[in-house]
């Protein structure tokens, strides 16, 4: 455990009495006190997450533009400065290199933000892209710290350190700049919990006094510490893909229902293109779907799932849902049994379990 | 860490308590702690034979799943059916509403070989925890 790669809020992770697990070669806390009541506090009140572990990527320069549409599922000519979208960083067989943020920072400068456990591979595969594009990228994650406040207090306990931003009127999936503890610090309202909230981003040493603050000033709306164990399950509550588990480089942006990151009307050649173009007239013909267990049980990754005695896919998450309070996952099933209200089983320990298919998101915030 | 005194532990954290011919069985408090949030539990019906040493059951937590041995031999008496609604018992109250079966034993001296909660308390600070 002695190699593992440590955020600068390691410490404070352990001063607070957090468990540690090794999350793709990070020591990353997994819960503090309770999985559970972490994810109740989040979806009831607010919680603190350390995602510093996150891997940030510039790309820079008169061509990046045409770098990250080289290198997207999603359409970036079409953000905004101050925008953000959700996208696909796809291999030339349509499937997830990783799947990111796009953030569009200026006409010529872009912020890629994607998986931990990805970042090297990704960066890599950015700059082997890079090639012929006058465009320069930089791989800023070690000189960038991220915590994410989250949950319908999450606004409520953040603007009051943030004088000069109103953080109310920043809409989902845009970012603003603050001061934050006398620096000006990128906000974004973004997250993986189906909560509202934000995404700080700011150099590690900054970072513990940060934390400590919010901790504190949290205290009286009920913020928690929220570790990796709540991030999953409240992810998966909100149908957010998980990489590695949902998607991977064995997947398409279509197989897993992302058709709606995908923009096969924008202009100019982008990996994945030909091969999304084709599936998509033929159909995909498995799918990522939502499900929930209709007999007892708890349906885990990588259990198999049963159709009419035969095997037609597998569990890609499960969990029993904190917040919902019942079995439930995503698995990828042929497309004709796709369908929200159709039935099958999972494989739990040699048990068929009955499930059926329900729509997408299992949990959805009141607005 | 609550290891109480009278009862038996194995090597893989359940306790079983002998009363006359019949043993109750659950978790320690080391084992609950370990797991986090349990949310499921499967145990063997009234009826089922049970052996020493081999899985009974599982525990699952919001992570993870554990298996489940059964510290005695004998057939199950006695389920408790309260978990079913209230897995949470095992976090909250291993020794007493926690409990997870109730085993006429085939043989009350079995349980003489497993560890007292002196031993037990050692195994539990040996194993690094």
């Amino acid at each position: 455990m002695e190699n593992l790669k440590k955020t600068p809020l390691n410490a404070e992770h352990r001063a607070l009495g957090a468990k540690m697990v090794d999350f793709g070669g990070w020591d990353m806390p997994v819960q503090y006190t309770s999985i559970l009541d972490e994810h109740i506090g989040v979806r009831t009140r607010a919680g603190l997450f350390d995602v510093s572990h996150m891997g940030e990527i510039w790309v820079e320069g008169p061509q990046a533009l045409g770098l990250v549409q080289r290198l997207s599922s999603n359409d970036a000519a079409k953000l905004a400065v101050g925008q953000i979208h959700y996208a696909g960083l796809l291999t030339e067989n349509g499937c997830f290199v990783d799947d990111m943020l796009v953030h569009k920072m200026a006409d010529d400068r872009y912020l890629l933000v994607v998986n931990a456990s990805n970042t090297d591979k990704d960066f890599a595969w950015v700059q082997k892209n890079a090639k012929g594009f006058d465009a320069k990228v930089t791989n800023a994650s070690p000189v960038t710290a991220q915590i994410a406040i989250q949950g319908p207090k999450a606004i409520e306990i953040l603007q009051p350190l943030v004088p000069d931003a109103d953080l109310l009127s920043v809409k989902y999936y845009w970012f603003t700049y603050g001061t934050l503890l006398g620096e000006k610090r990128l906000l974004a309202r973004t997250g993986y919990t189906g909560e509202d909230g934000y995404e700080v981003y700011l150099p590690p040493a900054k970072a513990p006094e940060l934390w400590r603050l919010l901790l504190e000033k949290g205290k009286a709306h009920g913020l928690v510490p929220a570790g990796l164990g709540a991030r999953d399950t409240l992810r998966l509550e909100a149908c957010m893909a998980l990489y590695g588990n949902d998607i991977d480089d064995t997947t398409t942006v279509l197989e897993a229902d992302l058709g709606w990151i995908l923009k096969l009307n924008k202009e100019g050649h982008f990996n994945g293109r030909e091969a999304l173009e084709k599936q998509k007239a033929e159909g995909a013909k498995r799918k990522l779907v939502a499900f929930e267990l209709t007999d007892r049980g708890i349906p885990r990754h990588g259990m198999d799932c049963y159709s009419g005695g035969a095997k037609v896919g597998h569990v890609t998450s499960g969990t029993q849902a904190p917040y919902l309070k019942k079995p439930l996952g995503m698995c990828y099933l042929p497309a004709e049994l796709s369908k929200p209200g159709t039935s099958f089983e999972v494989d739990i320990r040699g048990k068929h379990a009955a499930a059926k298919v329900v729509p997408k998101p299992h949990y959805k915030r009141a607005k | 860490m609550n290891i109480p005194s009278g009862l038996k532990y194995t090597k893989t954290h359940e306790w079983v308590k002998v009363e006359g011919n019949t043993g109750t069985v659950g978790v320690s408090d080391f084992a609950q702690h370990e797991l986090g949030d349990i949310v499921f539990v499967e145990a063997p019906q009234p009826g089922d034979s049970v052996t020493a040493g081999a899985q009974m059951g599982t525990v699952e937590s919001v992570k993870a799943v554990s298996e489940l041995n059964c510290p005695v031999s004998g057939t199950v008496a006695e389920t408790n059916e309260a978990l079913a609604d209230h897995p949470e018992y095992l976090n909250q109250d291993p020794y007493s509403a926690g409990w997870i079966i109730k085993v006429t034993l085939s043989d009350p001296k079995e349980a003489e070989g497993l560890m007292d909660s002196q031993a037990y308390a050692k195994y539990v600070a040996e194993s690094g925890h």
